[in-house]
């Protein structure tokens, strides 16, 4: 019993009936949900009064309308007025926005925030990446990771997931290759192998090579 | 085509960029407006609302750590301006409002044919539920929020938002039998 309401307690299936109906327990509480409502006729009686509720908290809902498209000019003018006022400076190297948007690129929204080994595994990947980057590129280029230009010769290139920060430096050292681009779909990056445009067979040549380290790449293509 | 994740706007807005300060309003501006009406119960101090809202999160996007979703974050924002916003008004004002609010469930010409109407009546006392129980039935049936989110955006504990929702509901089912709707529950 209760102390204050002097009201019995719900049990503990009866208290998820409204996230079930909604879809929102995890996979284990709604099995254990369904499993009581396959054999508790009161139970189901009344879950079926939970989605009559639910239906109609979405229908009220939805009858609310939306706010007026002043709200939105508003808005923006405050944005403006605080811009004007103190402009915000934009984070230099958006690393984090990067890695995000690589991330979710590749896997579901919640997944893209889960500290999940293997998320950190790639996150350091692209860490890393990221300062060979901004270290081959020096000051003189500027810290932004910038578009590839049409001269030269390049390679796409996706780490090996168990490549270390060192094997990545030395591979590109070693072909004395630079990050240009990245990270694109499907965690690719593409690199200049050289300055000049090479002929196409020392291009592929390089990328033989390339190719036969396993251990650091796990796919190297030529990219005009 | 894949829609820019949630996350990946707030990055990008935390950058200054307000593209997708665009897309996360055109996104959200509808759901979080809806959640504060029927918290203040008045559509010009909603609007207001949920420009501070979006103000903030322009503000405030480089702090977003990703422990909730996106929409968590700005319902638990849109709560606490609405709350505030409410308790800018002086209680007189809100004794009118709530008793005109309870009113409206006995006086309403339509009572009598809503009456035989299970769903429009079941509306109207979802309407008449008290600013706590109306919170968490819009949460849970209208926004999709686990018991884990709702937790964090009311600030209570887990198990205080099922107790909760369990007596939204009863008190749902007794508004409804005042109005001759006998569901047999609870």
């Amino acid at each position: 019993m209760n102390a204050i309401n002097e009201e019995p307690e719900p049990r503990e299936i009866e208290a998820l009936l409204p996230w079930h109906a909604a879809g929102t327990l995890s996979p284990r509480d709604a099995n254990r949900v369904e499993q009581a409502l396959a054999s508790d006729r009161e139970l189901a009686r009344q879950y079926d009064l939970v989605r009559e509720e639910l239906i109609e908290t979405i229908h009220l809902n939805e009858t609310l309308g939306a706010p007026s498209a002043r709200v939105m000019e508003r808005l923006f003018a405050a944005i403006d007025a605080e811009e004007t006022r103190a402009p915000r400076h934009r984070r230099w190297f958006d690393l984090g926005g990067r890695i995000s948007e690589f991330l979710s690129s590749l896997t579901p929204r919640t997944l893209a925030w889960s500290a999940t080994a293997a998320a950190v595994a790639i996150l350091m990947q692209a860490a890393v990446i990221a300062a060979v980057v901004v270290k081959e590129q020096g000051s003189s280029s500027g810290p932004e990771l910038a578009s590839a230009p049409s001269e030269g010769s390049y390679a796409v290139v996706r780490f090996a997931p168990q490549a270390t920060a060192d094997d990545m430096t030395n591979f590109l050292r070693a072909y004395k290759a630079t990050v240009v681009e990245g990270p694109l779909k499907g965690q690719l990056y593409r690199i200049r192998l050289s300055e000049t445009r090479l002929p196409k067979e020392e291009v592929g040549k390089i990328i033989r090579q390339m190719q036969s380290e396993s251990n650091v790449v796990g796919f190297v293509a030529a990219k005009e | 085509m894949q829609s820019t994740p949630d996350e990946v706007l707030i990055g990008r807005i935390a950058n200054g960029d307000r593209l997708a300060m665009q897309v996360l309003f055109a996104r959200y501006h509808v759901r979080v407006f809806r959640f504060v009406v029927r918290l203040v119960r008045d559509e010009a101090t909603a609007e207001d609302v949920i420009s501070e809202v979006f103000l903030d999160v322009w503000r405030q996007a480089g702090r977003f750590e990703g422990r909730s979703t996106v929409s968590t974050w700005l319902l638990a924002i849109a709560r606490f301006k609405a709350i505030s916003a409410v308790r800018r008004r002086r209680d007189e004002e809100l004794d009118e409002e709530t008793a005109g609010a309870i009113e409206d469930l006995s006086d309403d010409p339509g009572t009598v044919l809503e009456k035989k109407d299970k769903s429009a009546a079941i509306r109207k006392c979802l309407m008449g539920l008290s600013a706590e129980h109306r919170e968490i039935i819009d949460l849970v049936y209208y926004h999709e929020k686990s018991v884990e989110e709702a937790a964090e955006i009311v600030g209570i504990p887990e198990n205080t938002v099922k107790t909760r929702m369990f007596y939204a509901r009863k008190r749902l089912a007794e508004l409804l039998k005042s109005e001759g709707i006998e569901r047999g529950w609870p």
